[in-house]
């Protein structure tokens, strides 16, 4: 069936009349076209918008604690409380599947007075008391120095790690901050590294004026105690931090005394429960991708159908002809069918290089730039969407085939014979 | 080789039906050189296609070669037509995107030739046709005599049984018309059965024996001594 022969019937067929061949590939060339650019663009969007996640455990969530909303075991509605050390212990202890239970404790905030002096500059920033698993839920890329590490943490250490935004206000360009010391809130800090945080939604400018302290040496130096002011609480994998949420809610609930259906006493923030909003964006983005292209794929289809029936009715005679020298029925309806699915795969794959061509250029002109503050990163089709386009465009070849063919038999070979 | 007897058809026109063949009997022997004569309605044609397998008669048998020919499947009749029969059109009809040595090459492109022999075959037919200088040219860089020849050389090309011919000079100039029957007889000298349908009466002169088509039956069967083309070249 694929023998050399029924290759050249095929060209020969198909170069017998360029200009309509030329125009009915170019519609199903438009259609594939169209499905691997939109495929590759949706693929670029989510390429970009993921770079905003990328490094951070999203199976995280962050917990803080609010007022009590209802009155419980003769406590009244009203009341502040904060979590301890013994909450972190305590979490540790009975939730299985938790990679990492920082608690953190903060001073400062947006838009707060200054806190942090150096020599004759001031600024307020974000400072936070850690341990050194933030890094990992949290990641910033340390640019000279190093972190917080567990022997700052025994040691209760005063060292600090700055953002990049902090070394700009406090100190000179050129400045090397290493060992120096800053003072905040009256209490002098060694610093010990620099971080700059890749981009997290925009607030990339906040994002780099934070410090971090050992949790320890926090605590001591700004009397909180054993005091807990939040937790970063992440899941290990294959594990899903919004089912283990309720759990380590209860925990805290029955610990601090608050009546368990009292849902705003604790604050809670569920990153894994964003991303999947994300996620789930671009599953139907993709889906819209889909529908769209296969649509316009559908619209080239039917040309080649309809061409291909008109060929069968231009070349009745021939057809005709064929039969009474020996041709069954099967090998002409072979014929018209191989002639369109040759034609579809062919413009199909003309589109496809056409697409990847425009992707090769996109990505060329992308590379010359900064794309990490972009929501657009490297737009791709992996070989898998391809080959489902090609398969896509078999059997649609097939189908656009399977009306002309069965025309192409429908006349008998003497009224055939009889057209001229 | 042919043997029909008691062949009805009518094509069915709207209500009416139109009855073109009324009963016709008739045997052809194998070698015979035969031409069916008629004005146009006398249902030759359909005679022709009948004999050709193209159409089939609502009544009466056809033998061909021993093998009844009756209720055949399309693929079966499509075997059968190439195995069996050869045919000559009034209009040629070879195809237009293929040179000539391939339309000659095309019935054995069906009988599942290798490619090679196939061109060979097709080659030497050309070459009898004369036509071998000619064999990479497509059909509308040929004269009609040209493309008549080739269409012979095609019809030859399978070895049928039976050449059928349907006007093969319907579209010639009468020095060209001779010349293709002059084709015809040698190739029916060597032996071969061909059936030729005209409504002229000097190409039916140079077949052995005409048969006379009037409203669909038989009107006369006579046997003639044969005009030879070459003379009236």
């Amino acid at each position: 069936m694929f023998s050399r022969d029924r290759w050249s019937e095929i060209i020969e067929a198909l170069t017998a009349n360029w200009f309509r061949t030329v125009l009915t590939a170019f519609g199903v060339l438009w259609g594939i076209f169209i499905l691997v650019i939109l495929l590759a663009a949706g693929k670029g969007l989510e390429n970009g918008v993921k770079q905003g996640f990328s490094g951070i455990a999203t199976n995280t969530m962050f917990m803080w604690t609010q007022v009590a909303s209802k009155p419980y075991k003769g406590m009244p509605k009203g009341r502040r409380f904060s979590y301890d050390m013994d909450d972190v212990t305590a979490i540790k202890d009975q939730v299985p599947g938790l990679r990492f239970v920082s608690p953190r404790n903060q001073l400062g905030g947006f838009g707060g007075a200054n806190n942090v002096v150096r020599g004759l500059n001031t600024g307020a920033f974000n400072v936070y008391g850690d341990y050194p698993e933030i890094i990992q839920q949290e990641p910033m890329d340390i640019t000279t120095g190093r972190f917080i590490n567990y022997s700052d943490i025994n040691d209760k250490r005063k060292v600090a790690v700055i953002g990049e935004g902090v070394k700009t206000t406090l100190y000179d360009s050129g400045e090397d901050p290493l060992g120096t010391y800053i003072k905040i809130n009256g209490v002098n800090f060694m610093v010990i590294g620099t971080y700059k945080k890749k981009s997290q939604g925009g607030d990339i400018e906040e994002g780099q004026k934070q410090i971090f302290v050992p949790f320890t040496a926090f605590s001591q130096a700004f009397n909180r105690g054993d005091k807990v002011g939040w937790m970063a609480i992440t899941a290990r994998d294959g594990y899903s931090i919004t089912e283990l949420k309720e759990n380590i809610i209860d925990i805290v609930k029955t610990r601090h005394t608050i009546h368990p259906e009292d849902d705003r006493a604790i604050g809670n923030f569920d990153l894994y429960q964003e991303f999947s909003k994300v996620n789930g964006l671009f599953i139907a983005l993709k889906a819209v991708a889909y529908f769209v292209g296969v649509l316009v794929l559908l619209s080239g289809i039917i040309g080649i159908s309809n061409i291909m029936l008109i060929v069968v009715k231009e070349r009745t005679n021939e057809i005709g002809v064929r039969r009474a020298l020996g041709a069954t029925p099967w090998s002409i309806r072979g014929q018209i069918l191989m002639e369109s699915v040759f034609l579809t795969i062919i413009s199909g794959m003309a589109g496809i290089i056409l697409a990847t061509a425009v992707i090769w250029l996109v990505n060329i002109q992308l590379s010359g730039m900064d794309t990490s503050e972009m929501m657009f990163l490297n737009p791709s089709v992996n070989l898998g969407v391809v080959m489902i386009a090609l398969s896509i465009l078999i059997i649609s070849g097939l189908l656009a085939g399977l009306i002309p063919a069965q025309q192409a038999i429908r006349v008998k070979p003497v009224d055939a014979l009889r057209t001229e | 080789m042919i043997e029909i007897s008691n062949l009805h058809k009518s094509y069915k026109m709207g209500a009416n039906s139109l009855h073109v063949l009324k009963g016709i009997n008739f045997k052809v022997a194998e070698g015979e050189l035969l031409s069916i004569m008629g004005s146009s309605g006398s249902g030759k044609s359909t005679l022709l296609n009948i004999l050709g397998m193209l159409d089939e008669a609502d009544e009466g048998s056809y033998i061909l070669d021993g093998v009844h020919i009756k209720n055949l499947s399309e693929k079966l009749a499509a075997k059968y037509r190439n195995k069996f029969l050869g045919f000559i059109f009034q209009s040629f009809n070879l195809i237009g995107y293929k040179n000539a040595l391939d339309n000659v090459a095309l019935p054995l492109y069906y009988q599942g030739m290798a490619r090679g022999e196939r061109m060979d075959r097709a080659m030497s037919y050309l070459e009898k046709v004369g036509l071998a200088d000619w064999a990479s040219h497509l059909p509308n860089e040929l004269s009609g005599g040209q493309k008549q020849r080739v269409a012979i050389a095609r019809a030859l090309a399978s070895d049928p049984k039976v050449l059928l011919a349907d006007e093969p000079t319907g579209a010639l100039d009468t020095k060209t018309s001779y010349e293709v029957m002059e084709l015809i007889q040698e190739i029916n000298d060597e032996g071969r059965t061909i059936l030729v349908v005209t409504h002229e009466h000097d190409i039916a002169q140079m077949t052995k024996r005409i048969v006379n088509l009037k409203d669909g039956v038989i009107i006369e069967d006579t046997l003639i001594s044969q005009n030879r083309a070459a003379q009236n070249v």
